[in-house]
């Protein structure tokens, strides 16, 4: 187990990707803290998948747009387990629209839920990393990020945004013995890819060399490896993981 | 100015910084005397809030530059 004994915090993980990383892990070894903003009958199960699994998990609520509600969050997390090895920016939305429709008010969502989320979330747990002179910080992106879609200016913005922010502040910590790195999933298999519609779906298909969607765990292996110390030495990076659709 | 005050600074910069406590000096400014970086100085004002329990804005933080500052600011908050 690469991960024994070390604490995490996953953002948005009652569901989806979060869900499947906090799951991964905790099969190696970590407790994990499972943030929701909505769910909380989802983020119970998770937990309870956690504790079955051995390790110790608890789910709090927090709006990752809140830096009030953050600051709690984070409080709680150390409160509880006195460090915190692992976080994971996972939480986040979609408004999609075409720009020429798209309101402010979708803008201003997802930018706050997905980009400042991630933002006030790290700035939040950097003091207590850089008093340990240790953390793995994983940003989940989107392939989106890189490549831009039509009809997600909101949400592309935001996670090439992430990326960004994942360089700057791999760059800042570095010296402190934090890594920062971005996970750029594809098309992956959730709640928010099951919406899509059927033709969009096969449209999407055509443009993955790997020809199928990706599944939540692939992106959760790639999550458990950066925050292991195998990963010591990667930092600033970004990781695709979309079946080869953007190389 | 309380004694016990700068003693306990200089003992958090000496530790932090790797300097020598005779260059810790009141006019001694963290980044041009005692070699710190802009993290170096964010990661003393975090110590100092432990040290002495108190809060520290990030505006009054962006206003210690020197081991006077630092002493001063905490005087003025007992």
């Amino acid at each position: 187990m690469n991960l024994a004994g070390k604490i995490a915090l996953v953002t948005g993980a009652s569901r989806g990707i979060g869900r499947e990383i906090a799951l991964e892990l905790a099969r190696q070894g970590a407790n994990v803290v499972v943030n929701f903003s909505g769910s909380e009958a989802k983020a119970g199960e998770v937990v309870d998948e956690i504790k079955s699994l051995g390790q110790d998990a608890f789910a709090i609520k927090c709006n990752v747009a809140n830096s009030e509600e953050v600051a709690e969050m984070v409080k709680a997390v150390i409160d509880r387990f006195g460090r915190l090895d692992i976080l994971v920016n996972n939480a986040g939305i979609t408004r999609d629209n075409l720009l020429m429709r798209m309101k402010e008010e979708e803008w201003d969502d997802v930018i706050n839920i997905n980009l400042k989320g991630v933002f006030l979330v790290t700035k939040a747990v950097t003091r207590q990393m850089m008093k340990q002179r240790s953390g793995r910080i994983i940003n989940i992106s989107s392939i989106v990020g890189v490549s831009g879609n039509p009809g997600q200016a909101n949400y592309v913005a935001a996670k090439a945004g992430v990326i960004g922010l994942t360089k700057t502040t791999a760059k800042e910590l570095a010296s402190r013995n934090i890594t920062v790195n971005a996970i750029a999933p594809g098309f992956i298999t959730t709640d928010m890819t099951d919406k899509l519609p059927e033709d969009v779906r096969n449209e999407m298909l055509k443009q993955i060399p790997l020809a199928r969607l990706g599944e939540p765990k692939d992106i959760a292996k790639a999550a458990a490896f950066l925050a292991s110390d195998d990963a010591a030495y990667i930092t600033g990076q970004t990781i695709h993981i979309d079946g080869g659709m953007v190389m | 100015m309380a004694a016990d005050t700068l003693a306990r600074v200089t003992k958090i910069i000496v530790d932090r910084l790797g300097v020598d406590e005779s260059q810790v000096t009141l006019e001694a400014s963290f980044k041009e005397d005692l070699g710190a970086d802009s993290l170096d100085v964010v990661e003393l004002v975090m110590e100092l809030e432990d040290e002495f329990e108190m809060e520290i804005s990030d505006e009054d933080a962006e206003k210690i530059t020197t081991v006077g500052d630092a002493v001063n600011y905490i005087e003025s908050q007992k």
